[in-house]
């Protein structure tokens, strides 16, 4: 941010920079479960609604399964519909998390990153939101809380336009509870871009019932099962028109990633979320010393955007992917199979893997700097081990 | 509402489902369905009722209907019912509209309680009736906490070392109770006209009503198709299933067999569950079961105000 736009922005935590998005938005109804970190997103929101700043309800349930089940009760209704999350809580919804992408209900849900039990721990990493990576949400991550904020507000329209539910991601504690500069934008201007929201066959409409979630079995279930892929396949494009929009509206840039020092980069690294910030400052550092090292964060991890990282990848002589979360007996955490399978018919890069951060272990730019001098040597070296750790003893 | 009334209203359940012959859970939903001209959104708990109904691409419901998992009728209807106060806030909605969740036991008594528990709480302005039929009967016949003490089902199956379930069934009516919500009732399908007026007094009143209604399962129980509301009046007779409702947390007994009332004996012998329960060797488990019977008989009279 320069002095300019630094003056108009708020001293604001990740949660409570998404607290105003759902504001803005103002949901008709919020059903949520407060869980360590998301629990400053619902204060700072219930907030809100005692203070008559918000037209919807916030239901507080009894259970994160009641939240997901009330969100697509709701969404069924034909109501606009939000909640947030973290870890197990995440996990308690899981049953409720893939109805509710089935019956292609627009939830927005904020997932505070946070890592799964066991053991129990309530710092980073993304276990939690990776391990419903099939469910058929869509997912993205946000770097900072300025991104928390503008992604919350995006993801809305996306959701809707896309008739699929969203999780947008912000790194547990790191993001979530870290104070920063953020600008939120004009009030009256969400609400222009945001729109109303009518769903298309609503409960509601007593004058024309619909039955929703009926038994479906062999005869049907794979046609219906093959349409929801078709359809989260498809919201890439509706992903672009709608950050057209934003960009319209806003004067901000969303995509599917972003470059950093990127193109003229032969050493890059891939990661997401916060840690991005973490890898800039690196970056510029090792820049100075003249060394071409860059990044590609991700931000829509779902649908998966394979054909452009292939486009944006190939050609790169050695690439580290930075995943903060394991995929126990796979070959390489998520980001990085994802990524391998994308870039399979292309002669290069070299990929190498490495998992980071889990339940919170601190990354700081040393540990990234090394990242880059290792899988430099890469480029002429043999290697030997394709799935590292960083930052683990033993 | 008397019986001619009640033949003009249109069901809001269609025939052509698939469920059993002689099913009480459909006999319920209709009746209570039948008991407010209001529009309705319903739910459904996994179970019989909503497998045999909406197989896909066919549907028996003419409400609007959702079915979302096992154990959360009630939180989905809350967060309909939550979307709903809101729109009508925002006029966006003008009808008056009704909201009722079906459950059998196995989505009431056990995996859903939280669920439904939670929603009471809340105070969310719907029905929920439980269709009990004292088993996991869709998923063929297992023991939930409301079957009968020395049941054989699949997974208290009766053998050498037992006589069948060895547990009392829970006393749910009472575990909703304790949530002190304005209504609560105990019905049965062979007492319409009871069952119709507590389903007419559930929609009329404002906030949660929970009506828990016995469901004889002809598969499960094990008799005569043509026999189900025998069977819920047999339930009834010999107080193993006393008709009563709780309005503001004051109780009311609404039948009271007094001196006709039935042995157990004679709604036991009837079922094919109980069947094994006659064998010499089991005639402590039936004196049991009578005592269970008499102890929570005279409980409730005495919580009614009945000698």
């Amino acid at each position: 941010m320069n002095t300019q736009e630094l003056k108009k922005a708020q001293a604001l935590s990740g949660a409570e920079a998404v607290a105003h998005a759902m504001r803005q938005i103002d949901p008709d109804v919020v059903p949520a479960y407060p869980i360590t970190p998301q629990t400053d997103i619902m204060h700072a929101f219930a907030k809100f609604v005692s203070d008559g700043k918000v037209t919807g309800e916030l239901i507080c349930v009894e259970s994160e399964h009641s939240a997901m089940s009330a969100c697509v009760g709701a969404s069924g209704a034909g109501a606009r519909v939000m909640t947030a999350t973290s870890a197990n809580g995440l996990a308690l919804m899981w049953e409720i998390v893939y109805i509710a992408a089935s019956l292609r209900l627009p939830i927005v849900m904020s997932v505070v990153n946070r890592a799964l039990s066991g053991p129990i721990n309530i710092h980073c990493d993304h276990s939690d939101s990776m391990g419903c990576r099939d469910s058929g949400w869509m997912q993205m991550y946000a770097e900072n809380n300025q991104e928390a904020y503008e992604q919350t507000i995006f993801s809305m329209k996306f959701a809707e336009r896309a008739k699929i539910p969203i999780m947008t991601c912000m790194d547990g504690f790191i993001t979530s509870h870290a104070v920063e500069p953020v600008i939120l934008f004009d009030d009256a201007k969400v609400k222009a871009f945001i729109g109303d929201y009518r769903g298309d066959w609503p409960l509601l409409d007593v004058d024309k019932p619909v039955t929703m979630g009926p038994l479906d079995l062999f005869d049907y279930y794979f046609e219906h099962k093959r349409k929801q892929s078709e359809g989260i396949y498809l919201a890439k494009n509706i992903f672009n028109e709608v950050a057209e929009e934003f960009d319209r509206t806003f004067g901000t840039k969303i995509d599917v990633v972003e470059k950093y020092f990127f193109d003229d980069a032969d050493t890059v690294i891939v990661a997401m979320s916060s840690t991005c910030g973490t890898a800039k400052v690196t970056i510029d550092k090792m820049r100075k010393e003249g060394k071409k090292v860059g990044l590609l964060k991700i931000r829509l991890f779902r649908p998966f955007p394979s054909w452009e990282l292939r486009q944006i990848l190939k050609g790169k002589k050695i690439v580290a992917v930075l995943d903060r979360s394991e995929s126990f007996g796979a070959f390489g955490g998520p980001l990085f199979t994802e990524i391998r399978s994308a870039m399979y018919e292309e002669k290069g890069p070299k990929i190498v893997n490495y998992i980071f951060g889990l339940g919170g272990r601190e990354i700081d730019a040393g540990m990234i700097e090394r990242v880059f001098t290792e899988i430099d040597a890469y480029k002429t070296n043999e290697i030997k081990e394709y799935v590292k750790y960083l930052g683990v003893r033993g | 509402m008397n019986l001619k009334d009640l033949s003009i209203r249109e069901d809001r359940l269609a025939p052509g489902h698939r469920l059993c012959p002689g099913c009480a859970a459909s006999i319920i939903a209709r009746i209570v369905m039948l008991a407010t001209d209001k529009p309705i959104v319903a739910t459904c708990a996994t179970g019989c009722l909503e497998v045999s109904t909406t197989i896909y691409p066919y549907t028996a419901w003419k409400v609007p209907w959702m079915h979302n998992a096992f154990e959360n009728s009630a939180a989905t209807l809350s967060g309909i019912e939550t979307a709903y106060q809101v729109m009508k806030k925002k006029g966006k909605i003008q009808k008056d509209i009704k909201f009722v969740a079906f459950g059998g036991d196995g989505g009431t008594y056990d995996i859903g309680l939280q669920s439904l528990s939670g929603t009471l709480e809340r105070g969310h302005d719907i029905v929920y009736i439980c269709y009990d039929n004292e088993a996991y009967m869709n998923t063929g016949v297992q023991r939930s906490s409301s079957t009968p003490y020395g049941t054989d089902t699949k997974t208290t199956p009766t053998g050498k070392a037992s006589f069948g379930k060895d547990q009392f069934k829970k006393d749910l009516t009472a575990v909703v109770a304790g949530h002190h919500i304005p209504y609560v009732a105990q019905a049965s399908p062979h007492n319409y006209n009871d069952l119709l007026r507590k389903a007419e007094k559930a929609f009329a009143t404002k906030g949660p009503a929970f009506i828990n209604v016995i469901s004889p399962c002809v598969p499960g129980w094990g008799y005569p198709s043509e026999k189900t509301l025998t069977m819920a009046k047999l339930a009834v007779e010999t107080c193993f299933w006393p008709l009563y409702h709780i309005e503001d947390d004051v109780w009311i007994l609404d039948y009271d067999p007094k001196d006709k009332k039935l042995p157990i004996t004679e709604w036991l012998k009837t079922q094919a569950r109980f069947r094994h329960l006659f064998k010499p060797e089991n005639a402590d488990v039936i004196k049991r079961i009578q005592e269970h019977v008499d102890k929570d008989w005279d409980k409730l009279k005495k919580q009614c105000g009945v000698k």
